[in-house]
């Protein structure tokens, strides 16, 4: 236990930099997944088809691919980043597929009776949208989003394979230095990543039970 | 969905869609050229990354025979075998997650909540520092405990969204209630969620490639740490590439398997089965079900 207690800056650092790689790359990837979702279900083809493919194809790559590719091969291709900037890019890359499903089958789990009843008493476009079918696909979106973050947290420990001195980094150098108290120094860490997945999947469950619509 | 948000469209505005769907395939085939053309450029005396000279490993049959038989088959290896377990103890935590004595099922939500909030390289860590497994058990381990959680989960949801009816047919005929589970909701309940537990062994099966870190000789390993040292940085980008087709074929072809399974089960049963595309909001709804339908006496086992 003590070795968790002399090393508890050392922890901290790491949880502060695994909170930076989750606020960080959480953003960067609800925005390119925004983008990607609005394309996916725009009327324009060549749009549709590029972000079915962006998907699938980001979705089926490993994530410990993606992480050595921007800690090993970017800079072999010429980039000037740090550690930890190439491991937000690729972390927000990896997101971002998750966030655009998320968003979309919040959209697509409206059901379209809701928009028909708006135009069939007059609404128009904006009205049906502003009105009727945003507010429901946004809280059924809020929920399986808060879960795509609850997996970023997680996996933002793979970026400590990869020269990033987090969490998971933090538990590896403390573990190798100390041996003999392997099991509290990794036990800390588990801790520290419960105080993030644990909360928020509390809340996403909350949120599901009160605001999933009942049909 | 937007058929029904606004008018059927008329000559003019398919006509904008068309323009807009040439002006963004233009814009899309521009940004792989340029990607192309940077990547292909000179680097100072060295040809770019597309010229032969870069993919001369790849026709030499060895470096082949590597790739596969070391590297495809270290992580299909590890793969398969967690698959198994995986389901096997998702089997288990769903029975002592749905058990009616509370001394068993609160201290299993516990260890399910724990072991789904933590990431599955500081168990594999973990395993292999405290309990000396060596790297191809750790791997399995972890991948088993943290994917055995989310099937449990997936086959409990499963389970609670059975009509009632099925239970109380077989109690009828004199079924004690574990045959009940056994042989008529099981089957069931697992045929239904078929689909959400192959969706479940991709991402296993993506991240068996977490190895890499702590140790273990699969695809990634043998491509980027053996292969491309041995050759030099100098087809690092090449052998990267190859890594990447390699691995996009494996995940593909499963997750092309789970979507015509949940077809199938669709077309056999006429019951909507999850769509392996969505897995976490169905995933989701499915647990929200089974909560609000878990009574007090409803708990069998």
């Amino acid at each position: 236990m003590d070795a968790v207690i002399d090393n508890l800056p050392f922890y901290l650092e790491g949880f502060g930099m695994t909170l930076l790689l989750l606020v960080v790359s959480g953003i960067a990837a609800l925005v390119i997944g925004t983008l990607i979702a609005a394309m996916r279900i725009s009327p324009v083809p060549s749009l549709r088809w590029f972000a079915t493919g962006y998907t699938e194809i980001v979705r089926n790559t490993p994530l410990t691919l993606v992480l050595f590719f921007c800690a090993f091969v970017l800079p072999v291709l010429g980039s000037r980043l740090d550690y930890a900037t190439a491991a937000i890019i690729g972390l927000s890359v990896y997101t971002s597929p998750f966030v655009a499903e998320a968003l979309r089958s919040g959209v697509n789990g409206v059901p379209v009776g809701q928009a028909e009843a708006a135009r069939s008493v007059g609404f128009g476009f904006s009205q049906t949208v502003g009105l009727i079918v945003l507010p429901q696909a946004f809280r059924m979106t809020i929920p399986p989003l808060i879960n795509v973050f609850i997996a970023l947290t997680k996996n933002t420990s793979v970026a400590g394979g990869f020269f990033v001195v987090e969490l998971f980094a933090v538990g590896r150098i403390v573990a190798n230095a100390r041996g003999d108290q392997v099991i509290a120094i990794l036990l800390a860490v588990a801790t520290f990543y419960l105080l993030i997945t644990v909360p928020l999947g509390l809340l996403a469950a909350r949120l599901e039970r009160r605001w999933v619509v009942q049909r | 969905m937007t058929s029904v948000l606004f008018d059927a469209p008329g000559p003019v505005a398919r006509r904008n869609s068309l323009i807009a769907s040439v002006v963004g395939a233009v814009a899309i085939l521009a940004g792989i050229a340029w990607l192309y053309f940077v990547l292909n450029a000179p680097r100072g005396d060295l040809p770019g990354y597309f010229d032969p000279s870069r993919w001369e490993p790849f026709t030499e049959p060895l470096v082949w025979q590597r790739l596969i038989t070391v590297g495809v088959w270290g992580t299909l290896s590890a793969a398969l075998t967690a698959s198994v377990f995986a389901i096997a103890l998702g089997i288990v935590f769903s029975l002592l997650r749905s058990a009616q004595t509370a001394w068993i099922r609160i201290p299993t939500a516990i260890v399910l909540e724990f072991v789904r909030g933590m990431p599955v390289l500081l168990m594999m860590l973990f395993i292999l520092l405290v309990l000396n497994t060596g790297s191809f058990w750790a791997v399995v381990a972890a991948l088993t405990l943290y994917n055995g959680a989310l099937i449990g989960e997936a086959l409990r949801a499963g389970l609670a969204a059975l009509p009632k009816g099925q239970r109380e047919a077989g109690l009828s005929l004199g079924m004690r209630p574990m045959q009940s589970k056994m042989l008529i909701e099981f089957p069931q309940a697992f045929r239904q969620m078929l689909p959400i537990i192959i969706a479940q062994l991709v991402v296993l099966l993506k991240d068996t490639s977490l190895g890499y870190i702590v140790g273990y000789v699969e695809l990634l390993r043998v491509s980027m740490n053996q292969l491309a040292s041995f050759y030099g940085n100098y087809y690092l980008f090449s052998f990267f590439i190859v890594a990447l087709v390699l691995y996009l074929t494996m995940n593909l072809t499963l997750s092309w398997f789970a979507r015509w399974v949940a077809r199938r089960t669709q077309r056999r049963t006429g019951m909507k089965a999850p769509n392996p595309d969505e897995e976490n909001e169905e995933l989701l709804r499915a647990k929200a079900i089974a909560e609000s339908k878990q009574t007090p006496q409803g708990g069998i086992l």
